[in-house]
Parts: C-alpha cells; sequence; structure tokens
C-alpha cells in the first residue's frame, strides 16, 4: 500500500489534536449463540432417531408417502391438460410435511408457490390447494379456515406479511406463531432482508423456513449468495440461524419445533435453513438438463427424504412392509381420487370478474360488468346467430 | 356516516385529528411508518399518537417501504386496520411491489374471503420547496393499478372527512396529501360540521356557466384563484373538486361540462400518460354533443420533477389556467 508523505501530525505549524474517543462500542446481542452449526442437524441414522415419538414418526412417514404421491399425481395432470403448470417439490417432501405438521391449528402458515404440497398437509382440499396453479381462479380457498395464506408467486413478498400477522396476533394477546417458507433464490430479494429485520426488532413470533433446494430456476446457489450459509444471514439480524439436513423429516420437524417454541415464548424469530434438493424440473415446462449434471440428481437419489424415513421405521420397527403398503395404498386412493376431481371441468362464472375488485362495485366496473353480461347473453341466445353455427361464420355474416 | 368534529385550523392539524378520532373510536387502528412516534411525523401528521396511544399503536418502523407495507399486509390479514405513512411520494416506491401485487388483488383472488382495510397515507405534489424526490405527483401509477381507491382532499374539511372515511373503508385506499396545503386554514364551509360520507363523490367548488375546470388536490386552491380572475374577462368558471380519482365521479363531472358545454382538466401531475388523459377522454366519450370546443389539459410538463428553483415554471398556476381558458375559443356572447 502506497504511504501518504505526510501525516496531520507532520504538517508544519499543525496543532495535534487527538480526537476524544467515541463511547465505548458494544455489540448489541452475543452473536456465537444465533451462529448456525457447520453441519446441517441430522436426526435420522443417529441414536438420536430413538428417541424421537413414534407416532410423530408415522404421521411423518404417512404424510411423505402421500406427498411424494401428490406431486407426481400433479405432474402427471400437467402432461393431461389438466392443471396449467406445477412447480413440483419432489426431493423436498420432508420440508412441506414437517412445517405443516409442526403447526397448532392457530398458527398461520406463508406458503410460496412451490408449496402446494404444505398446504395440502396442513388439511386444505387438494383440489382447492391447487386452483392457482389450474388456472381458474387465483387463491381457491379462504385463507382462514385452515389459516394458510395464498399461495404467493412474487418471490419473498409473503414474508413482510407473515411478520405483520404474528405481530399482530402478539399484539391481540393471541400466542400465534407464523410460518413462511420460501426459497435459495427468494433470499435474495428485498422483501426477505426486509421481513427478517422487522421481525428480529419487533420479536415477532415468526420461523422462517428456507427450502435450499440448490437452484433458483437454473441459478446454482454459488450464484445466488456469497454467505457462508443461508443460515447465517440470521445473524446479523440478531436472530439465531439454525441449518438443517432437509431430507430428514424428523430433524427438519424437530428444529422448526424449537423455533416455533421459541417463537411462542416471546423470545422472537429464527431462520431455518433446510439444506434439500429439488429432484423435477424447476415446473413441468422447464428443461433442468440445461444447466445440471444427472450424476448430480443420482447422487441425491440415495439420500431420498421418503426413503430415508422408511429405512429408519423398518430398522426399528416402528413399520412394517404391511405398513408400508397400507401407506402406498393410502396415497393411491388420494392420487385417484385428485385425478377424478380435477377431470371434471370446473364451473366458472365470467361475472366473477367484478366482483371482488372492491366491497362495493364502482359505477366503472358495473358499465363493463353490463357490457359482459350482453355478451353473454348475446353468445347464449341462438338468434343472436354467434351460438350454434361457427364462429368463422358468424364474423363473416356481420362483415 | 357524519361525524361532528371541532373544526382544525389546518389541513395538517385535520389529518391529526381524523387519525386520533379513528384510534379512539377503534382499537383496531394502527398507525405505522418511519418517523411517525417519537416525532410525529416529518409533517407532524402523528404528533402526540404515540403518546395517547403508545407505541403499539403508533409505531416506529425500520427504514423499509416494502416492510412497512407488507407487515401492514399481514396486520389486515388478523383483523388490524393499519394507517400506514409514506413519509413523501417518491419514497413510496419501493412499496410498489406490495402495493400492486398483494394490497390491490388480496380481495379479489381470495374472492372476497382476505380484504385487506389498508390506508396509506402519501404525502405528495411539489410546490414547497423540495429537493428531488420530495414532490413528485404518483397518482397516475395508483390510478392504474385497479383494486385500490385513490383519493385526495383540497379542504381542511376534506382532509378529515376523507381520512376518517378512508380508514373505515374495508379496501385499501392509497390516501394523496397535497403537501402544499397541510398548512392551508379552513376557507370553505367554517360553520358546519366535517362530513364523513364514504369515499367517491366529486364536489362543485364554485359554480359557473362559461366552462368547467376539473381538478383536484394541490391545483383545487389554484383553480378557484383563476375563476376569481376571470370573472374580470367575463368569464363565470365552474371548478370541479374531484376528491376521488378511483373510483371516478362520472356523474358530477359529466354533469358540470353538459352546463358549460366546455372543460378544462387541471393537475400538477406530467400530462402525457397521466391522469388528465384518461378524464378528458370521460368526458369526451359522455358529453361529446354538448362540447363546444376539445377537452383541454394543463399539467405539469413532461419531465422529471424539476429542482425547487425551477418549479415555478412547472407547476401549472393561475396564468396557464386561464391561457387554456381562452384556447377554448368560445363565441362572445356580443
Ligand atoms: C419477484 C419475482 N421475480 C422472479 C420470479 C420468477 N421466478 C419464479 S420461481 C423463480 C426461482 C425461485 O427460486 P427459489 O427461490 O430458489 O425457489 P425454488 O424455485 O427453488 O423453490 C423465479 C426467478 C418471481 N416469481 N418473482
Amino acid at each position: 500500500m502506497k504511504k501518504s508523505s505526510t501525516s496531520v501530525q507532520e504538517l508544519p505549524g499543525a496543532a495535534v489534536r487527538r480526537p476524544t474517543p467515541p463511547p465505548a462500542w458494544q455489540p448489541r446481542t452475543d452473536p456465537a449463540p444465533l451462529l448456525p452449526d457447520p453441519e446441517p442437524f441430522r436426526v435420522l441414522g443417529t441414536p438420536a432417531a430413538a428417541g424421537a415419538d413414534p407416532a410423530l414418526l408415522l404421521r411423518l412417514y404417512t404424510e411423505l408417502v402421500r406427498g411424494r404421491r401428490y406431486n407426481t399425481q400433479a405432474t402427471a395432470l400437467t402432461k393431461q391438460g389438466r392443471l396449467a403448470v406445477y412447480p413440483s417439490s419432489t426431493g423436498q417432501e420432508a420440508c412441506e410435511v414437517a412445517a405443516a405438521l409442526v403447526l397448532e391449528d392457530r398458527d398461520w402458515l406463508f406458503p410460496s408457490y412451490r408449496d402446494t404440497l404444505a398446504a395440502v398437509a396442513r388439511g386444505l382440499d387438494p383440489v382447492q390447494a391447487l386452483t392457482l396453479l389450474r388456472g381458474d381462479w387465483h387463491t381457491g380457498y379462504d385463507p382462514h379456515e385452515h389459516r394458510v395464506a395464498p399461495l404467493s408467486t412474487p418471490l419473498a413478498t409473503q414474508l413482510p406479511h407473515a411478520v405483520g400477522l404474528a405481530h399482530a396476533a402478539r399484539l391481540k394477546g393471541d400466542d400465534v406463531v407464523a410460518l413462511a417458507l420460501v426459497g435459495d433464490g427468494g433470499t435474495s430479494e428485498g422483501d426477505f432482508h426486509e421481513a427478517l429485520n422487522f421481525a428480529a426488532v419487533w420479536r415477532a413470533p415468526v420461523v422462517f423456513l428456507v427450502q435450499n433446494n440448490g437452484f433458483a430456476i437454473s441459478v446454482p446457489l454459488a450464484k445466488q449468495s456469497a454467505a457462508p450459509s443461508l443460515a447465517h444471514k440470521a445473524v446479523g439480524y440478531g436472530m439465531p440461524g439454525r441449518l438443517v439436513d432437509g431430507n430428514d423429516a424428523i430433524a427438519v420437524h424437530t428444529v422448526l419445533a424449537e423455533a416455533v417454541d421459541r417463537a411462542r415464548r416471546g423470545e422472537g424469530p429464527t431462520l431455518v435453513e433446510a439444506v434439500t434438493y429439488r429432484m423435477d424440473a424447476h415446473t413441468n415446462a422447464d428443461d433442468a438438463t440445461r444447466y445440471r449434471e444427472d450424476a448430480e440428481v443420482q447422487a441425491w437419489r440415495a439420500h431420498d427424504p421418503v426413503k430415508l424415513m422408511e429405512r429408519e421405521l423398518l430398522e426399528r420397527g416402528v413399520l412394517d412392509e404391511d405398513g408400508v403398503r397400507k401407506a402406498a395404498e393410502g396415497a393411491e386412493a388420494m392420487a385417484a381420487r385428485l385425478r377424478e376431481r380435477m377431470n371434471a371441468d370446473p364451473e366458472l362464472d365470467p361475472m366473477d370478474l367484478f366482483t371482488h375488485v372492491y366491497a362495493e362495485q364502482t359505477t366503472q366496473l358495473a358499465e363493463q360488468a353490463a357490457l359482459l353480461r350482453a355478451e353473454l347473453e348475446a353468445s347464449a341466445d341462438p338468434a343472436s346467430g354467434d351460438a350454434g353455427s361457427t364462429g368463422g361464420e358468424a364474423a363473416g355474416e356481420r362483415r | 356516516m357524519t361525524t361532528t368534529a371541532v373544526k382544525p385550523a389546518t389541513m395538517a392539524s385535520a389529518l391529526q385529528r381524523a387519525l386520533r378520532d379513528a384510534m379512539a373510536e377503534d382499537p383496531t387502528v394502527h398507525v405505522l411508518g418511519e418517523d411517525v412516534g417519537t416525532l410525529g411525523g416529518v409533517f407532524r401528521i402523528t404528533d402526540g399518537l404515540a403518546a395517547e396511544f403508545g407505541d403499539e399503536r403508533c409505531t416506529d418502523t425500520p427504514l423499509a417501504e416494502a416492510g412497512i407495507l407488507g407487515t401492514a399486509v399481514g396486520m389486515a390479514m388478523y383483523g388490524l386496520r393499519p394507517v400506514v405513512e409514506m413519509q413523501f411520494d417518491a419514497f413510496a416506491y419501493p412499496s410498489f411491489e406490495q402495493l400492486i401485487s398483494h394490497v390491490a388483488k388480496m380481495r379479489n383472488r381470495t374472492r372476497g374471503a382476505m380484504p385487506l382495510p389498508i390506508t396509506v397515507r402519501v404525502p405528495y405534489g411539489g410546490g414547497i420547496g423540495g429537493v428531488e424526490h420530495h414532490s413528485d405527483s404518483s397518482e397516475a401509477y395508483y390510478m392504474a393499478t385497479a383494486g385500490l381507491h385513490v383519493v385526495t382532499p383540497a379542504t381542511v374539511d376534506d382532509a378529515y372527512g376523507m381520512l376518517r372515511a378512508a380508514i373505515a373503508s374495508d379496501d385499501p385506499v392509497v390516501f394523496l396529501e397535497p403537501k402544499r396545503l397541510y398548512w392551508s386554514k379552513a376557507q370553505w364551509s367554517p360553520d358546519e360540521p366535517a362530513a364523513v360520507e364514504p369515499i367517491g363523490r366529486a364536489v362543485v367548488r364554485r359554480r359557473g356557466t362559461s366552462a368547467t375546470l376539473i381538478t383536484y388536490g394541490p391545483s383545487v386552491p389554484v383553480c378557484l384563484e383563476a375563476a376569481e380572475a376571470a370573472r374580470a374577462e367575463g368569464w363565470d368558471l365552474e371548478v370541479v373538486d374531484l376528491r376521488s380519482l378511483v373510483p371516478f365521479d362520472d356523474e358530477t363531472v359529466a354533469a358540470s361540462v353538459r352546463r358549460t358545454g366546455r372543460a378544462v382538466v387541471v393537475h400538477e401531475s406530467t400530462g402525457f400518460g397521466g391522469p388528465g388523459g384518461e378524464i378528458a377522454a370521460r368526458v369526451t366519450e359522455r358529453c361529446f354533443h354538448h362540447l363546444e370546443a376539445p377537452v383541454l389539459r394543463v399539467a405539469g410538463f413532461d419531465i422529471p420533477y424539476p429542482p425547487p428553483m425551477l418549479e415555478k415554471h412547472h407547476l401549472p398556476g393561475v396564468d396557464r389556467v386561464l391561457d387554456a381558458v381562452a384556447r377554448l375559443q368560445w363565441e362572445t356572447e356580443s
């Protein structure tokens, strides 16, 4: 480094002035307890698994099996044109299921666009949960019914909502916790930052679960963030960061349960990063071979969240072959029912376009609604020449 | 819904009074924003609220507009009525994602299951000598977003009545406060109690026969002044204060233009792609056969808001309004 030729003290005639030191700086929070462990937390395959509650294990397992089947069924429905698009969470079922099961009824789940499965595992009607992706309406359910916010398509924008809701609940004296889901790519958005900062400053009872599945569409994590881990980001806000193996359903449930308890006790938010992998393409419309090697996908297959759980439960005798078969049958029945219900054309009322824009319809919208109604009536009326004849003829006649 | 309120002296104190009355009447009303607590906001609109209602009802937030509006969404989801303060017009832009993607759409996307009664207060417009980013007229951006109400008071009475109505509304309302009128004194209907009525109605501020000046917010006093000045030329101008841009009161506006046969739209935001184009088109569609001249617009220039020493050249003033009126070229009575 180049040295400056003269320092202030050397300037001729300059009095040597030492600045008064500022008041001693203290870190406001000891960062050490906030730091994530370097290795993701694991339970499956370790002695700790023996301590897990068998009833919870069986529930997790059943939901994992159903979840996997749900993912494959929904993807199949896109091929049949029954679903406009489906972002599969195959490979990430442990996160989805644990997020749903860790919450009490009164708690709220804030899913991102990939988290249909978490919503279904929380009890939402599978067809209603697919409304957005089917394209017949935006949100197909009343969010208050199961306390699941609408699936959010703009990334990370649902995170401040979770903070605001949790904050409001606490102000009202309700011990409600909000759990918000976001992807690794979503952590780069400004709303992620603002939500974490608000949550920490307000000590809001909220838990953020990042599903780090390696990619944001085609962009790998290394091009997304230079942080040591996404969980490390928590420290800068003054909340604990936790790293967990996202394919280990018991581990995810354990870490989330701790974070939820902490939030409920009034000790503030936690950021959990679950390290997992998206086995399918980004959506059915994406070609994942353009940006990742098959070898990588194969390596993750050995760490399949459903198989990991199944092996553990079989080895420990919590589950037997009969149980495996029953779970598979249950999942199959769910898939068959979903197929059947999705095969019916949804009944849509075009006049709904105007019904829910404002509490009270404006005169402008009332005029536009009248226009559409007239169009609908004209096309339903055979005398108008439109219905019954082919569009081309009708248009030709008019010209 | 009509309430009687002690007459506040200025628009700023009327707004403050409206917030206090709303908070006192309804415990679900929460105020949040930057510096709204201890300081009372940079314009002191929230002065005293934190002291009176506590900092959980009037909350100094971190400095983050998307975060402020985004958390307000969650609060509204849980049954609160957040009133958000954006510090200045051009600093609301970071919150547009939340406003457009969620605030405006939540009722619609959930088929009415999740309305969001949020009021977003935005001090807007120029004329106060502010440096860059402190004088934008952003109403066209808000107007272009379905699902939002967009209103702006021009009088002290309306500041009170319309803010009460905005907070009471079950829909999100962008409440634009013409900051150069903050210190204007009560000058209309000083003896009557401020009326709180649902949003959406325009009012005729001045009756006239020669032409209609259609305007809102900071340009209302300009148009009233122009109308007075025009009397010397023998023009009797009617002035319509829109008060609400969304929804738009076509009826009051069209009735006025049908009476006068001529119209000039006056606002200080840019003309190109600005509110005036929409208003002129609506008037033309409804009043074509009554019009004796094209609908003219007097707007700010199509430039980024100028530095304070030049803003007087940009803002439509009385002379520019009178010039437009002259361009309406009516046949003289003689
Ligand atoms: C604000 C915003 N920008 C861009 C997109 C388009 N988009 C949809 S999904 C996606 C990648 C998201 O990646 P990540 O957050 O890691 O979640 P994942 O898809 O892996 O579950 C992008 C860029 C979007 N939905 N929202």
